[in-house]
């Protein structure tokens, strides 16, 4: 398919910024949505809502079945063993948290440990502190290399007969690096570690098999990868997800109440307290479709990687700009590109670059100590996705480069 | 010139420009006007909180009148506070702490930036009024 036939489902694409069409490169932050994705949002709500899970009515089993088939595409997409290991959540931050959570209440006592790569984002990070501080344990941080890769060397030290799980990135989303994923659940499932896969980058551009990978956790949101926005998932493996206490209460994750104790459903079930997000969730079934087609097409695949080897090119070549995340194969590399400006704030980049129809982001990204890492007080990044143009990047490297003149 | 004054020259100035891009030109000039702000003076009691960049503000009172400097990391930014401060210092602290701050809509600032640059315009504006109101 060409991309500009794949941009005529995108509805968005055409608004205008700055008097042309918007040129969107904040894709990491949140997709636009194509057409099917909209339309099943509104299909749900005119012609079949009804809380699900509760009701014998046909329009609740409609909505039930509407539900359960994206639990079911869900499984496939990612590879999973079965529909029951996977819970539906907000999104990333909420799959972590309830790991966080569940994982911490069962596993993690006084004098544990958990490690994360220095690289997270906070939705990565924060909950693993507070964890560590409701339990008293401590957070072992995992250094990431110059070049933006992962100390895979700093695992093997890093583990102790105390580590009681390893949470890391699948793609960093300042780095844009895809992290040897199989190699650090290796070495953790070789020292009896289980591990979380922070999805939320990776799963919009690489192909994902749990089962391959036997990571412990995979944790994304829909709204990265087409999905209606307030969607996520929780990928765990059966023995995980059984052996862990329900996080919230309250709704259909019950199996009996009463005053004299309650039981409670059966995975995944026992992790989805209270109304779900019944209009949303049932998009993943045409996100997923897209998804498959940006990544499978040809033409579509081509199109991106031609634009990753063209930014990233012309961005190393240029030297007023210091580029984050060089991995040593640029097939490890994903279309996403934070860097600094020698001289030029990021955030007067960032609004030069809106006021001329470009939409990137700037600042700290979520991941504060990343920052620290690298010495600066924020970055600028552009993220691609499968519907942008060489077009677009080649704009989006003449504004750059105007709008740096402008400010140095 | 009083505050009224000031301000419709503010407002005046900025007229001249339809693009958007030639009113960020102009900021970045004005921010080049502001009086250098000493680094032992860019402490954490100064920075002002919910702008992206960092924003340092900084008053003092002479004769019943409140004079204020400024910094930022950011050009535009800079351009920003420096406009702010050129309008408020040699104000009393009570027009200052009764101004509507409204001149800013006019030269279309609060509506034009970003979220996160009208939270930081906000926060600078907020701060200016409380200095105002409570002293430092
Ligand atoms: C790597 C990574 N982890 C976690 C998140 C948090 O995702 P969400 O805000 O959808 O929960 C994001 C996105 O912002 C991300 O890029």
């Amino acid at each position: 398919m060409d991309v500009n036939e794949l941009r005529k489902l995108f509805p968005i694409l055409s608004i205008k910024s700055a008097g042309r069409d918007i040129v969107y490169l904040d894709n990491a932050a949140t997709s636009q949505r194509p057409v099917q994705v909209s339309d099943k949002i509104l299909e749900i709500n005119n012609f079949c809502n009804a809380n699900i899970h509760r009701a014998v009515h046909s329009l609740a089993s409609a909505a039930t079945g509407q539900y359960e088939a994206a639990r079911k595409a869900v499984a496939e997409f990612i590879g999973a063993g079965a529909e029951r290991e996977i819970v539906f959540t907000s999104g990333t931050t909420a799959s972590v948290n309830l790991v966080a959570f569940c994982f911490g209440e069962k596993f993690v006592g006084n004098g544990d440990e958990i490690i994360v790569p220095e690289a997270e984002h906070h939705s990565n990070l924060v909950p693993w502190q507070m964890l560590c501080e409701r339990k008293g344990a401590i957070l072992r941080v995992l250094k990431v290399l110059d070049n933006g890769e992962l100390d895979l060397d700093g695992l093997e030290r890093l583990i102790s007969d105390r580590t009681r799980l390893i949470a890391a990135a699948h793609v960093s989303n300042v780095l844009g690096i895809v992290n040897p994923v199989g190699e650090i659940i290796r070495i953790a499932h070789s020292r009896g570690v289980p591990v979380l896969i922070d999805g939320a980058q990776g799963i919009v551009h690489e192909k994902v098999d749990v089962q391959a990978l036997d990571c412990d956790f995979y944790a994304f949101s829909g709204h990265k990868m087409f999905a209606s926005t307030g969607t996520g998932v929780l990928y765990g493996k059966k023995r995980w997800l059984d052996s862990l206490p329900p996080f919230m209460g309250g709704g259909e994750m019950i199996g009996s109440v009463s005053f004299s104790g309650t039981t409670y459903a059966d995975a995944p079930y026992k992790f989805e307290a209270g109304t779900q997000n019944i209009s949303g969730v049932p998009t993943f079934v045409p996100a997923i479709s897209m998804t498959k087609l940006c990544r499978e097409d040809a033409s579509l695949s081509q199109n991106l990687v031609n634009i990753r080897d063209f930014v990233l090119e012309t961005l190393l070549q240029d030297d007023r700009i210091r580029l984050f995340g060089v991995p040593r194969e640029t097939s490890a590399k994903i279309p996403l590109f934070s860097f600094a400006v020698n001289g030029a704030h990021h955030e007067d980049l960032a609004l030069i670059l809106d006021k001329m129809g470009i939409a990137v982001r700037s600042g700290q990204m979520c991941a504060e100590p990343l920052m620290d890492r690298f010495g600066v007080t924020g970055m600028l990044r552009a993220s691609f996705a499968a519907y942008n143009t060489m077009e677009e990047a080649e704009y989006f490297i003449k504004s750059l480069d105007r709008a740096i003149k402008m400010l140095i | 010139m009083t505050l009224q004054e000031k301000k419709a020259a503010v407002i005046e100035d900025f007229s001249m420009y339809d693009e958007w891009l030639d009113k960020y030109e102009y900021l970045i000039e004005l921010g080049k006007n502001l009086e250098p702000f000493p680094d032992e003076k860019k402490t954490d009691d100064r920075l002002i909180k919910g702008c992206q960049s960092r924003v340092w503000l900084d008053v003092r009172e002479d004769k019943g009148k409140l004079y204020f400097s400024a910094d930022s990391d950011a050009v535009i930014t800079k351009g920003i506070i420096s406009l702010l401060v050129s309008v408020y210092s040699g104000e009393s602290a009570e027009e200052i702490a009764e101004d509507d701050f409204a001149f800013l809509e006019s030269i279309g600032l609060r509506e034009n930036l970003s979220p996160t640059r009208a939270g930081g315009l906000v926060s600078m504006v907020d701060t200016i009024r409380t200095l105002a109101k409570n002293g430092r």
